[in-house]
């Protein structure tokens, strides 16, 4: 949990937000067996805008995120995505998956195949993309997050702030509308963060709706449009950045930010 | 600059010991020398042991005739052929128990790691009912429990004689399951049956050239075709339509009972069955375990970024799981295999003759040749040990991930 | 910008989950019936088991138990399972011959094991090993009887020995190897001079004796214990010597241990066996002639002895390098750095792979009976070919088969659940 911060300017008048609501989720609670994990969530994401979602682990948060994409079901309430709900219906879900991107905290690369077949699989399996053409937008990518000399490795031969770099250019192939980050740079040693900080920036600055659980407090101050704070499965404040950090209102966001900004 | 005298250490009896430069030197001559010491001894004893015996070590008694029969045999061999003769009928017994066996215990054990996996309750304890059963009970009384199940259970070849017999051929009446073996129909090839061969060898080829002209499509366009399906069609309609076209060429010749015995077709025994069976059944516990602790090693991590890329689970499973899976499955199974061969000697407990029936059973007692026949099989034993061995070598070799 | 602040009050309790969550209904729709393909295979399950049992469980149920022979069973009710079979031999499958007044002896040699193994296993109880080093001469004794004398002495000797040891040490500070040399020349001098006559002077003051039991009256379960315990407990310390011998960087030492590794591992155990039942005694100096059992045990605890090398290398693989480098920089010899240091933990991780080992060791004792040794198997051939019991198999057969799997299942499950401790423990 350190607060690190970016040296460049960042430049906030790019970041507009619209008002098209990307993400709606109304009413929504979940349970796993009967531990009641989210409790009455209720929360609209606009196009353009950038969340950041922090509080203490077993809060809940990491769950919530990964109820938009559905690798976890919620048992009720609504949860809408560029006006496509969420329910079992297979073909809902595809749609939603496939404008919506993640990045995992353990990247998850596929370990059997090179960068660049990593970037295109997808594209040529699930948007049915010629291979030539894959090729190019997963180059595209790859030189925006600033590795293009990478594509005939391996996994295993990048360092952890390359293969997340990867694992984000990944997404970005599918072309998504929404990027949702689950603790991207927690896995990462220090000197590692600040390059996969700077990409999500410029993926922000490019107006990317974004949805990220997060413990970089710095990141969040700079960027972020709002601030969200869970604990025991519920929100329990929510503001802008400099209110939220300077003028926290709940008892227990003043304890759980005098822990982690607090050394 | 003024130089600093390094006394020279004289050379000292215990520098042996307490140098490194001489100990492991030292340490290995006393190695050697205990080794050869021992070896040299247990050769010695075995000279003396066998002069008082008045044996000696020769292996010209495998050129000697055998004078024995050997009921199972995939080669030419009659009671005038050799000893060698009889452990080649031997080892090919061997290699065909072996060879059928890992066959059925791969598909079973592949089918049953796979649904252990499943998501249905009943079916994952079903299951595993089944590994734990055929892992937990030794392998000898599986093959006997089998041996006795189709000795008892099943009718005598005259059981089926009569009006209305006692006993009926399953399968159409096409195959007769006995107390001593079961008869299978053989096929006969007719007039015309060389093109059939032709035909579905050239569908086979068809097949090859199908997959790469739909991988090449995919990757110019990204238009996906259906391969399985097509590749399915290949593989059967030219074959059926022609086999129909010639007017049915291939005949099976079904095995009829004549006298008190059945008649043609292909017989084979219940020792065979019941060894390959039990084998295979047990094996295939072993496998099934393998299968599934393979495809669960893959983290749920790999999954899950598949998924959220929007891949369906049959995608995934293809391009992601299996090909990491497969690298953590294939040597413990490929050493499954050998134990399967390995396992296989225990043929002599329901009368089958493999290597050891021949070569070191009727062969070693008839000759009394102990000590050479079983030098020979487990030399042999010990061949097929390090083939395999070398086998799983180059797999892991050659499909190493870069960087793992 | 609308508001977006929020701030929640009052936190929200948990509250119980909906109906098609929770409990039975809940799990049967997502475990049973989660899709039709599901509900399918769940169907098809249930008749398959309700068709294997439908037949099984009445004729096992309704079992003959007192019936003297098979020709009894069939004319009372064939169509029930003749357990009296079972009732009527179930002494011989579990003890062989040996003399039923004797049977206290085998049930306390095993109740004993598991008190000797304890320490082993169980931190708590580890002041208590010495009772682990005896119990083996114990068991010896227990099971085959004699005079308590001959089995004593041989501990005495150890003891006698150590003492050297010891004093040549730290009395006379003698260095390690040489201390070494005298204990075992004490040991030599012990047995030649002192142990016979030791032997006959406590057998005059003080005999302890049990009825002798010949090797040839073990049999059944007695036997493969006997078997498959000793095999595993022999082979410990030379699996532990091999595996350290093809880790070591000695090229000869090397070649020597894979070469035996590769062979053992590379044959059948029936040819070891019949190596055991004939040719054994080539290799050993003429005139000389063990027990048979004797002569099995040693070649089961060399082949056991070549797989367990394989599992303690895998152990001793998986420790951290650092652990090596570590006790070399704080000046520990190699012994003792693998005494003190790298064994312990190697094998504490490899106890799930050395227990596996011996599941499949206790289940190959049944290949003792190719040998016309009486376990289980081949009891199981005598007993059929008794007049009385002429013609019956299953129920021998499932009545050993769920011996061996109590036995087997049992250990494997203690294994995975040592497995699951170590891995909390560790992590």
């Amino acid at each position: 949990m350190s607060d690190v911060t970016t040296e460049r300017a960042i430049d906030r008048s790019k970041m507009e937000v619209s008002d098209e609501i990307a993400i709606h989720i109304s009413d929504m609670n979940k349970w796993f067996g009967n531990f009641h994990v989210l409790r009455d969530i209720n929360l609209e994401v606009r196009r353009g805008e950038r969340i950041v979602v922090c509080g203490p682990s077993g809060s809940g948060k990491s769950t919530l995120i990964r109820c938009i994409n559905r690798l976890e079901e919620h048992q009720q309430g609504k949860i809408i995505v560029d006006g496509t709900e969420l329910s079992s219906d297979l073909k809902n879900i595809d749609k939603i998956r496939s404008e919506v991107g993640m990045c995992f905290q353990h990247f998850n690369l596929f370990p059997h195949l090179t960068i660049l077949e990593n970037c295109t699989l997808a594209p040529i399996w699930v948007r049915k993309m010629a291979r030539k053409e894959a090729e190019e937008t997963a180059m595209h990518f790859l030189e925006k997050v600033k590795i293009p000399e990478q594509a005939d490795k391996y996994p295993g031969q990048l360092s952890g702030g390359q293969q997340q770099r990867v694992a984000i250019a990944r997404s970005l192939c599918m072309k998504p509308q929404i990027m949702l980050f689950d603790e991207p740079t927690s896995s990462l040693d220090p000197e590692m963060i600040k390059e996969v900080l700077d990409t999500m920036i410029e993926l922000a600055e490019e107006g990317m709706t974004m949805v990220c659980v997060t413990h970089e407090m710095g990141f969040a101050r700079q960027v972020a449009n709002r601030v969200i704070f869970m604990d025991d499965g519920q929100i329990v404040e929510e503001n802008e950045p400099k209110e939220f950090f300077d003028n926290p209102k709940s008892d227990r966001t003043k304890l759980f930010l005098s822990q982690i900004l607090g050394h | 600059m003024s130089s600093v005298k390094v006394p020279v250490e004289k050379f000292r009896l215990g520098m042996l010991l307490g140098d490194t430069r001489y100990r492991s030197t030292t340490v290995q001559v006393i190695a050697f020398i205990i080794f050869v010491t021992v070896a040299f001894w247990l050769v010695d004893n075995t000279i003396k042991n066998l002069a008082l015996l008045g044996k000696d070590v020769d292996f010209s008694y495998l050129w000697m005739r055998a004078g024995y029969d050997i009921n199972q045999r995939l080669i030419p061999y009659t009671n005038d052929s050799t000893h060698g003769r009889a452990a080649l009928v031997g080892i090919l017994n061997t290699l065909l128990v072996a060879f059928i066996g890992c066959i059925i215990a791969t598909v079973l054990g592949v089918f049953v790691g796979i649904l252990r996996l499943s998501k249905n309750w009943i079916v994952a304890k079903l299951m595993s009912v089944y590994i734990e059963g055929f892992r937990n009970i030794p392998v000898l009384l599986w093959i006997v429990m089998i041996f006795a199940l189709l000795t008892e259970f099943t009718p005598a070849p005259k059981a089926f004689r009569g009006a209305d017999p006692e006993a009926s051929m399953v399968l159409f009446q096409s195959i007769a399951i006995t107390n001593r073996g079961a008869y299978f129909p053989s096929p006969v090839w007719g007039d015309g049956s060389m093109y059939l061969l032709i035909i579905f060898v050239i569908s086979l080829v068809a097949i090859l050239f199908f997959r790469r002209y739909a991988r090449n499509l995919q990757e110019e366009t990204g238009k996906s075709l259906p391969k399985f399906w097509i590749s399915l069609g290949i593989f059967f309609i030219p074959t059926i339509v022609l086999y129909f076209i010639l007017g049915s060429p291939v005949t099976l010749e079904y095995p009829y009972l004549k006298g008190f015995n059945f008649k043609d077709g292909i017989y084979v025994r219940n020792s065979f069955i019941a060894l390959t069976l039990a084998l295979s059944l047990y094996t295939s516990a072993f496998i099934a375990e393998i299968v599934r602790s393979g495809i669960l090693a893959i983290s749920k991590g790999q999954t899950e970024a598949a998924s959220s890329l929007g891949l369906r689970p049959g995608r995934i499973m293809n391009l992601i799981i299996l090909p990491q899976a497969l690298r953590v499955i294939v040597p413990p199974m490929i050493s499954n295999y050998l134990n399967l061969t390995k396992n296989s000697s225990l043929a002599i407990a329901v009368g089958y003759m493999d290597v050891r029936g021949t070569l070191g059973g009727i062969t070693l007692n008839q000759t009394g040749r102990e000590l050479e026949s079983m030098l020979l099989l487990m030399g042999f034993y010990l061949c097929v040990s390090l083939i395999v061995s070398a086998i799983i070598n180059y797999f892991n070799r050659s499909f190493q991930i870069k960087g793992l | 910008m609308a508001n977006i602040s929020f701030v929640r009050e009052k936190p929200l309790p948990q509250s119980p989950p909906p109906i098609t969550e929770s409990t039975t209904i809940g799990w049967i729709r997502k475990n049973l019936f989660s899709g039709w393909l599901s509900s399918v295979l769940t169907i098809l399950s249930v008749y398959f088991i309700y068709v294997c049992l439908k037949d099984f469980i009445p004729w096992a149920y309704g079992g003959n138990w007192s019936a003297g022979s098979i020709r009894e069973c069939l004319d009372t009710n064939p169509d029930v399972a003749c357990f009296s079979v079972i009732g009527a031999r179930w002494r011989q499958l579990l003890f062989g011959f040996y003399p039923s007044e004797e049977y206290w002896r085998p049930i306390l040699t095993f109740i004993l094991l598991f008190v000797s193994v304890t320490p082993i296993f169980s931190p708590r109880f580890a002041k208590y090993f010495w009772f682990s080093m005896i119990y083996p001469g114990l068991a010896v004794w227990l099971l085959w009887g004699g005079s308590f004398w001959p089995v004593f002495s041989i501990y005495l000797a150890f003891v006698f020995s150590g003492l050297g040891f010891y004093i040549a040490r730290n009395q006379f500070k003698l260095s390690t190897g040489i201390s070494l040399m005298i204990a075992v020349i004490l040991l030599i001098v012990f047995y030649l001079f002192l142990a016979s006559p030791f032997i006959s002077l406590f057998k005059y003051i003080l005999p302890i004796n049990l009825v002798v039991i010949e090797s040839m009256q073990f049999g059944g379960f007695l036997l493969s214990m006997i078997v498959g315990f000793s095999g595993i407990a022999a082979s410990f310390p030379i699996g532990i010597l091999l595996a350290l011998g093809r880790q070591s960087d000695l090229p000869l030492v090397k070649m020597i241990c894979v070469g035996f590794i590769e062979f053992i591992r590379g044959v059948p155990l029936i040819t070891l066996l019949f190596v055991a039942s004939v040719l054994l005694n080539y290799f050993l100096p003429p005139g000389t002639s063990f027990d048979i059992i004797v002569r099995v045990i040693i070649m089961v605890t060399i082949f056991s002895a070549a797989y367990m090398a394989e599992v303690i290398r895998g152990g001793l693989a998986a420790l951290p390098v650092g652990q090596h480098e570590a006790s070399a920089a704080l000046g520990l010899s190699y012994w003792q750095s693998q005494r003190l240091i790298i064994m312990p933990q190697a094998l504490k991780i490899s106890i799930p792979g050395i227990v596996n080992t011996f599941i499949g060791l206790f289940k190959d004792t049944t290949l003792v009976s190719i040998i016309s040794l009486l376990d289980p198997v081949g009891l199981a051939s005598l007993i059929r070919a008794d007049q009385k019991w002429n013609g019956i198999y299953w129920e021998l057969y499932v009545a050993i088969g769920l011996m061996f799997f109590i036995c087997c299942f049992g250990m494997s499950q203690y294994s995975q659940y040592l497995e699951r401790k170590l891995k909390t423990d560790n992590s």
